[in-house]
């Protein structure tokens, strides 16, 4: 339930507001403010609807561009702390989110995609595109040391856009380069180079 | 026959001395057996003196919608036989975190009577009511015949007092404690002893912290009546196929994330564990969905009736799949990352759809740029629905925009609409195609849905929409006003007439002691009346209360600094008087 709170703030600094200074998107409940300036607080976010309001300065193609920060009121949109925990929840992992990779077999009708952050190493991957891929193949995939006799070899794009094979370099330094997965036949496979 | 019998008790009170009895007392008990519903049975209760006496013996369940409304003891005097009590407390607005903490509705002093005069307690539903692990260990240890305890919305306790339960309750067979504020202190709660066997509902899907796994199956494994199982967002894919093995019979199911997860051996496994649960009526859960995974659910979707995504920010393309799965579907919930076009699939798909929710992902706007465009729904999402499920009647639709045209298209094409909650999320926000108010809009389902029992009201809004309500729904029960009306009139208009109105709760308007007054007749029989940042006066409250001796008329006071200014007002009828467990910033008037 952690707020990334310099992703906020950066975002803060750029955006266009017409809120009064000093009311921020809370993301607590704030304390109830005193009339006065609860009413400016309204007052506030009259003035950022145009059309009931003539004192509308942002002209309409900034509203395009970046929409307009409204001062956040109390309990509005009528949305249970439970939901907007979830949201904080979510958006906190969709930041953590991982490498994901296109990874595509020859002769399999469609690709798959999966996140190199979720595997510890190679041997875990082997057995997640093995779990992915059994029914294209009839054997077990290969492409790691100690594996012979299979139909498939597994290989990868690197980041100079070239092709090689899974397995020669160490974990961390392969999940920085790889750009995308392929799992091809052993026979097309021969004469690929190993990672220099 | 029950018209025969009033006849037959009209003769019997004219002529006192030779009164026949027609019906001994416990004939008549037996027979109101038969008679369930709480309203039924007050109807039942106002009958004549016996009909009374033979219906507070016979009740077995008693409902209190406002805990402040009746005491502990006059409940305990009048039903002697108790088994179950569901018990509201905080007025709806603390949802919204406009009522302070420890404003009240404690379970404490209710259990301490029931726990004498119910011993045999067994089952508890609490809303909106403050419970402390003592009170849950409490419960625990004093009702031997324990059997349901379901906390929706409740505060206070933490998993400690969850432990209390699990460990004491041994005729448990209902834990549910959705969408409450748990102080999580880790997972270790889930213990009830090996030869516990009677569990029969578990809901833990709100709470943050892993429960103990291996706990966890066992249980689901020598539980063989569990019917309803929801996890939450620790109970990865591989655990939840093993859980599924294990109780095939389910008929509710909230899941885990439906990502990724490396230990699941294969898709495969996965589906056909969801094909052995033939009986899933219920599916919620889900939170992060991965499109590869989806497909897994499949098989089980067949007799689903109602779908709960409100956690998952599924796109278009994945609901239109999954929906087509769902040929029975009844009640959906959706995030708006689906959008317009996610509801026209609802639309193609769902024909035999009651009730759609629609809840906003981002509804504080702080993605700039949201995944896939992320507008959200509109009006067209709107109308799509309304064309494609003509048995609507229940929609909660939380918006940016609308417009008066396709809410009048809308009840149109579905004119049965009990519930009507729509939310347009600008505050004040006129139809962004006319500019105009969205005064017909609501007067159109006023107009057209006379079976309209609640409405929850939004846009600009002048007293036209009040005018609206209070001359066309007759069978309205609960209004929910924010940001909206020109005067006084708008909330007389609704008091003076709606008949059948109970609770009503206003935020940020325009209405005054004036409005407040207006409804001096009408308080007594509602529930409830909530007015908070309105224009009311300390002053226009104490004239009510010296007026209306019977309803208590509270004011929450937050702050010293305007004296005059009644900031949260919150009336409700009681034969209770004045609460004794106010704390110093209600007071009561």
């Amino acid at each position: 339930m952690e707020v990334s709170v310099s992703d906020f703030d950066n975002l803060k600094a750029t955006e266009l507001r017409l809120g009064l200074p000093g009311i921020d998107a809370p993301e607590k409940p704030a304390p109830v403010s005193p009339r006065g300036s609860k009413r400016a607080l309204l007052k506030a976010n009259e003035e950022c609807w145009p059309g009931t309001s003539k004192s509308l300065e942002a002209d309409t193609s900034n509203q395009e561009a970046q929409p307009m920060a409204k001062a956040q009121v109390i309990g509005w949109p009528p949305i249970r702390s439970y939901r907007k925990n979830s949201f904080k929840a979510r958006k906190a992992e969709v930041e953590a989110a991982g490498l994901f990779v296109k990874v595509s077999m020859d002769g399999a009708p469609y690709l798959r995609k999966i996140d190199l952050k979720v595997y510890k190493g190679y041997k875990e991957l082997r057995e997640a595109l093995d779990n992915m891929f059994r029914c294209f193949s009839t054997g077990e995939l290969s492409g790691m040391e100690g594996c012979n006799g299979s139909e498939y070899a597994i290989t990868y794009e690197d980041k100079d856009g070239d092709w090689m094979l899974v397995g020669d370099v160490p974990w961390e330094m392969f999940i920085s380069s790889c750009k995308r997965l392929r799992i091809m036949r052993r026979s097309e496979a021969t004469g690929m180079p190993s990672s220099p | 026959m029950a018209i025969k019998k009033q006849k037959e008790l009209d003769i019997e009170e004219k002529s006192p001395e030779n009164r026949i009895l027609s019906f001994p007392d416990e004939v008549l008990e037996r027979v109101l057996v038969f008679v369930k519903t709480h309203k039924d049975r007050s109807a039942v209760s106002l009958v004549c003196r016996d009909w009374y006496n033979a219906e507070r013996w016979s009740r077995t369940h008693v409902f209190i919608g406002n805990c402040y409304s009746v005491s502990p003891e006059m409940v305990a005097r009048r039903f002697p036989n108790i088994r179950s009590v569901t018990l509201k407390g905080k007025p709806r607005f603390s949802d919204f975190n406009l009522v302070p903490p420890n404003w009240g509705s404690d379970i404490h002093p209710w259990l301490v009577v029931f726990a004498s005069a119910y011993p045999f307690l067994e089952e508890l539903r609490l809303k909106r009511m403050t419970v402390t692990d003592e009170s849950l260990d409490f419960l625990a240890r004093s009702f031997p015949e324990f059997k349901a305890l379901s906390l929706v919305s409740c505060d206070g306790f933490s998993t400690d007092g969850l432990a209390s339960i699990t460990t004491y309750c041994r005729n448990l067979t209902e834990l549910d404690i959705q969408e409450s504020g748990i102080e999580d202190l880790g997972g270790s709660w889930l213990n009830f002893p090996e030869s516990f066997t009677s569990l029969e509902a578990l809901n833990f899907a709100n709470l943050h912290s892993e429960v103990n796994f291996d706990a966890l199956e066992r249980l689901v494994a020598r539980c063989k009546s569990l019917k309803v199982l929801k996890v939450n967002k620790h109970v990865m894919l591989e655990q939840l196929r093993r859980l599924l093995v294990r109780a095939p019979q389910l008929t509710e199911l909230g899941t885990g994330p439906f990502s990724q997860d490396h230990k699941l051996r294969s898709h495969i496994d996965l589906e056909s564990a969801f094909s052995n649960c033939k009986n899933l009526n219920t599916l919620s859960g889900l939170w992060e969905v991965s499109s590869m995974y989806l497909p897994a659910l499949f098989p089980a979707c067949t007799n689903l009736t109602f779908l709960n995504l409100s956690y998952t920010a599924l796109q278009s393309a994945e609901l239109a799949k999954l929906l087509q799965k769902c040929p029975l579907l009844r009640r959906l919930w959706v995030l708006d990352t689906v959008e317009d076009k996610g509801l026209e699939a609802v639309a193609s798909s769902c024909h035999l759809l009651q009730e759609l929710r629609v809840f906003p992902a981002d509804p504080f706007e702080q993605e700039v740029i949201m995944e896939g465009g992320g507008n959200g729904v509109t009006e067209s999402g709107f109308v799509a629905v309304s064309e494609g499920c003509p048995n609507l009647h229940y929609v909660l639709y939380f918006c940016h925009q609308m417009t008066n045209a396709a809410v009048a298209t809308v009840v149109r094409n579905c004119p049965n609409f009990t519930h009507f909650r729509l939310c347009i999320m600008d505050m004040r926000r006129p139809d962004y195609l006319t500019n105009e108010p969205m005064d017909e809009a609501f007067g159109a389902v006023v107009k057209t849905c006379s079976k309209l029992r609640r409405l929850a009201v939004s846009g600009l809004l002048t007293d036209r929409a009040f005018e609206y309500i209070g001359t066309y729904a007759k069978n309205l029960e609960t209004l929910s006003v924010a940001f909206a009306g020109s005067s006084d009139r708008g909330m007389q208009c609704v008091l003076e007439g709606c008949p059948k109105l109970r609770k009503l709760e206003i935020r940020d308007c325009p209405f005054g002691n004036a409005a407040l007054l207006s409804g001096l007749e009408r308080y007594e029989s509602m529930r409830s009346l909530w007015m908070s940042a309105c224009n009311l006066t300390m002053n226009g409250c104490q004239l009510l209360a010296r007026k209306m001796p019977r309803l208590n008329v509270e004011v929450i006071k937050e702050d010293e600094s305007d004296d005059m200014h009644a900031e949260k007002v919150y009336v409700y009828r009681s034969v209770a008087g004045p609460r004794r467990d106010a704390p110093p910033f209600v007071l009561t008037l």
